[in-house]
């Protein structure tokens, strides 16, 4: 048994061994553990070697088959356990070399010959080469129909490569893969997509053992997230290989000595699901565990004056006052630019988002390839928004403003608090507010599922660098969140998403991030930055924009 | 006995029943949609359409309701909508987390209780009876929410006696058997994983259990009051009996009843107050996970442990009326 190394302060863990020794003692007619033989001695190995990095995250993984997860717990541990054939470049969203050394795109677009590390196993020992990457495609494009290519399970392969081998949709872009060498696999596309090496940063889209899949199949018609290989088996080429995912309480992660790379320098990392973000707080604190994500703003302070460090991520968001134009007035380009004069984005940033949050004058943050420098902006402006709004024919008009309650989102940690300094704004121009708050899940029914609402605060945390998984996924469809129908901007962005070379896709979106704004559909507010929390003891942890934070260079010291 | 407790149980039938259709019209008539809560706020028409069609909620109510039925019927409850897990394994998972919750907080509600409650009625009128009325009151009236809230900011926080969270420490590596993480330690003799876990159990039990010692502390005041004006008592008294055996034999005995069946309520008291609790102290029990299915409009999950908490309150309710009968041999005979 391994004993706490850190997990009470002082006073705490005497009290704690005399009691357990006392119960010890209780007990003395039984014979000694076993275990308990044991783990003295791993104990002791454990302190010379790196110790444990216990790892507070929201929720509980839903599944550790990167595949067919799409939830940020899923992938935190999935992104120690596998890798992919791209990762990315060290606190940003570009693509990196991770399992592909390199690769070569096809001018038109349609295909990629990966070019892959060599000496890589997997931690099952089976070798990775380019029949593992082939097989990994395969296997992806002939999702079993049914629950497996339900939209919540293979969310990603739907989205990037829209169809499967079988099923409703079989014109999705991927047409083969080929080895045509140990080491060099080449993929190709039946319709160019510009993201695809981006795209293939997501966990969803790691490299998984042959052996272990093949050992551990799911039988047929069943929820492939809870077979063996997901529960038990996971086998990637990464950092750390699971130990045990102790239902409920824990996934435990060892070290995968036989790593290709730089091996992880803790021991064992441990990651463990607290909902609450005051409970994470608090267990940060008196030193239960050593760090966690997703900090309440309101908490940053507290923490900071514990002495704890705060880690910031660069933003890969964007959080939005939306237009919905399928209501009156807001169909009205001139009471749009009204109501866009009339919101101080400073203000709804020092007053209720995240110390380090910049406004935002677009729907894509500046990460993003696409990013546009010049795009029409609206300057803070009170009374020219009155103005507007009476040269419009709108003195005395009243909103509905629908925000949510009692959720917080990495884009929205306050969506009250937002609300509340919006209001003031919109009000101090003339314009009556009519709140409606609803809590999230029917917050969301209303304000996507319906064209009942009017203004709403509304964002999205993007998965890779792609300026479709902003633009795309806002505005590529016509939906009853914007309620606007305008077939020249879908038709832009579908073009867009087919260009063939990262340069030609950045002046494409370039451009309509500009059309974009001109057309205001609604006013994007800022990309507030999203805080994780650490023990003093912790060093080394990366912080990645689009999540790819794997653990091998943390240490914990005593 | 055995006639009375086998109509008790039959009984049950037609009211898990009856439960299972109002649970089921309920649950469906709450705002909100579990495709829509599933996919997030990106979710699209057909996303949304196929997870309805995939889950069958695109049906008419009435043959949702019959396909679960069938389903009850061989015991499946059904699997989460969120993570794809059958419902009986989470709950069988989760519940030994939150009954090791509630027995502690029982046993703390009751070990103090009792004592308290016959040292007021004993000593009537005096500053011990005051204190302890008063402190009940102040038990009965502060939210569980509240409590525990308050109770890890000194204990955990400030005074770091007690770890905030969790069930164990997540450094330590213990073997579970039967997921009761005390029991576990003592049968694989990890003591000090045990130990842990009565570590982490003490603030919650705390809590969750200090309503339940105000009014058992009240019950038993009060019933020790009736009992000691007794007839019976001034006899056994008089005839020169042990004041221990009277007290034991014929006073407790007697005001038992009535606390018997306080206790015996309160599990329901329990049961819902661990879901605060655990919230506080992210104890992963069937609170914890009932409160998330509720926010996702997780049908299966919510129905299933809804129903089995509605089982094991009836069997509760159960026992304590069988109990009734071996303190009190008149229950039986009428």
């Amino acid at each position: 048994m391994r004993l706490p190394r850190t997990g009470a302060r002082g006073g705490r863990r005497v009290v704690s061994l005399l009691a357990a020794g006392a119960l010890a003692v209780v007990a003395s007619g039984c014979a000694d553990s076993e275990r308990a033989a044991s783990g003295d001695s791993s104990s002791g190995s454990s302190e010379a070697s790196g110790g444990s990095f216990v790892f507070a995250g929201s929720a509980e993984p839903v599944t550790l088959d990167p595949f067919y997860a799409s939830d940020g717990e899923s992938f935190r541990v999935a992104r120690q356990i596998f890798e992919g054939l791209v990762g990315t470049k060290p606190g940003t969203a570009d693509p990196a070399p991770l399992l592909a050394e390199s690769w070569e795109t096809s001018a038109d677009g349609l295909t990629t010959t990966f070019q892959l590390r060599d000496g890589v196993t997997f931690s099952d020992d089976t070798e990775f080469n380019a029949e593992a990457v082939c097989f990994n495609f395969d296997r992806w494009y002939n999702t079993p129909t049914g629950i497996a290519q339900s939209e919540d399970l293979s969310y990603y392969y739907g989205k990037i490569f829209r169809g499967f081998a079988e099923g409703k949709s079989t014109d999705g872009i991927y047409e083969s893969c080929e080895a045509t060498g140990d080491l060099e696999a080449v993929v190709t596309l039946n319709a160019p997509f510009a993201g695809f090496i981006a795209a293939l940063s997501l966990p969803a889209f790691s490299m998984q053992s042959p052996t272990a899949l093949e050992k551990y199949p799911v039988p047929e018609g069943t929820d492939p997230r809870k077979g063996d290989y997901a529960n038990d088996y996971p086998t990637g080429t990464g950092p750390f290989v699971l130990d045990a995912w102790d239902k409920g309480s824990k996934v435990t992660l060892a070290r995968n000595d036989a790593y290709w790379g730089e091996p992880a320098k803790v021991d064992e990392a441990v990651v463990v699901a607290i909902a609450d973000p005051g409970a994470r707080r608090d267990a940060l604190i008196s030193g239960d565990v050593d760090g966690f994500d997703l900090v309440g703003p309101a908490d940053l302070t507290a923490l900071a004056d514990e002495g704890m460090t705060i880690v910031n991520r660069p933003a890969f968001n964007v959080l939005y006052l939306g237009f919905n134009q399928a209501t009156e007035p807001l169909d009205d380009i001139k009471v749009r630019e009204a109501i866009a004069h009339a919101v101080n984005k400073e203000e709804v940033v020092s007053a209720s988002l995240p110390e380090g949050t910049t406004p935002a004058n677009q729907f894509m943050p500046d990460l993003v390839n696409g990013y546009a420098e010049d795009v029409p902006t609206y300057e803070y402006d009170p009374e020219l928004a009155k103005q507007m709004l009476a040269d419009a024919g709108q003195s005395d008009l009243t909103l509905e403003f629908n925000y949510p309650t009692e959720i917080s989102r990495p884009y929205m940690p306050s969506p009250e608090a937002t609300f509340n300094v919006l209001r003031t704004q919109l009000e101090a121009v003339g314009i009556t507010i009519k709140p409606t708050a609803d809590q999230w899940e029917d917050y969301l029914g209303v304000t996507t599922g319906t064209t009942k609402h009017g203004i709403h605060l509304l964002g999205w945390t993007g998965d890779y660098n792609d300026a479709d998984n902003f633009l795309g996924v806002f505005f590529g469809t016509e939906t009853m969140e914007w309620g606007f129908d305008n077939p020249e901007l879908f038709k832009e962005l579908t073009e867009a998403r087919g260009l063939t070379t990262v340069a030609d896709q950045t002046e494409a979106y370039t451009k309509i991030s500009a059309d974009v704004m001109e057309f205001l559909p609604g006013i994007p507010l800022a990309s507030p930055v999203p805080s994780l929390a650490f023990s003093p003891s912790v060093e080394g942890y990366q912080a990645s924009p689009v999540q790819d934070e794997v653990w091998s260079s943390v240490t914990v010291s005593e | 006995m055995l006639r009375f407790t086998l109509r008790r149980l039959a009984l049950l039938v037609p009211v898990l029943f009856g439960l299972s259709i109002l649970l089921f019209v309920w649950i469906r008539a709450l705002p909100g949609d579990p495709a829509r809560s599933l996919l997030g706020e990106r979710a699209t028409p057909e996303g949304i359409r196929q997870i309805r069609a995939l889950y069958g909620f695109d049906k008419p109510l009435v043959e949702q309701y019959w396909a679960y039925l069938g389903q009850l019927v061989t015991f499946d409850f059904g699997s989460s909508i969120r993570d794809g897990r059958p419902v009986t394994d989470t709950f069988l998972e989760q519940f030994p987390a939150t009954v090791e919750l509630a027995f502690f907080a029982i046993v703390f509600a009751v070990v103090l209780g009792i004592p308290l409650g016959y040292a007021a009625a004993r000593r009537r009128g005096e500053l011990v009876d005051g204190a302890v009325i008063t402190g009940s009151l102040i038990g009965v009236v502060i939210p569980v929410f509240f409590l525990a809230i308050l109770l890890k900011l000194v204990f955990a926080i400030q005074l770091d006696w007690f770890p905030t969270s969790s069930r164990q420490d997540a450094r330590i590596d213990a073997t579970h058997i039967t997921n009761f993480y005390v029991l576990d330690g003592l049968l694989t003799r990890e003591f000090d994983a045990a130990w842990d876990a009565i570590v982490h159990l003490v603030l919650p039990a705390v809590a969750l259990g200090t309503i339940p010692l105000a009014i058992i502390v009240r019950i038993t005041r009060a019933s020790v009051s009736e009992v000691l004006n007794e007839d019976y008592v001034r006899t056994a008294e008089a005839k020169g009996l042990h004041p221990q055996v009277v007290r034991r034999r014929h006073v407790l005995r007697n005001a038992m009843l009535p606390v018997l069946t306080t206790i015996g309520l309160q599990v329901g008291l329990l049961l819902s107050g661990a879901v605060l609790t655990e919230s506080v102290f992210a104890f992963n029990g069937i609170g914890s996970y009932l409160f998330d299915a509720i926010a996702q409009r997780d049908y299966p999950v919510l129905q299933g442990y809804i129903l089995f908490i509605a089982l094991i309150y009836s069997l509760v309710n159960l026992a304590v009326d069988i109990g009734y009968g071996l303190i009190d041999p008149r229950v039986r005979v009428s």
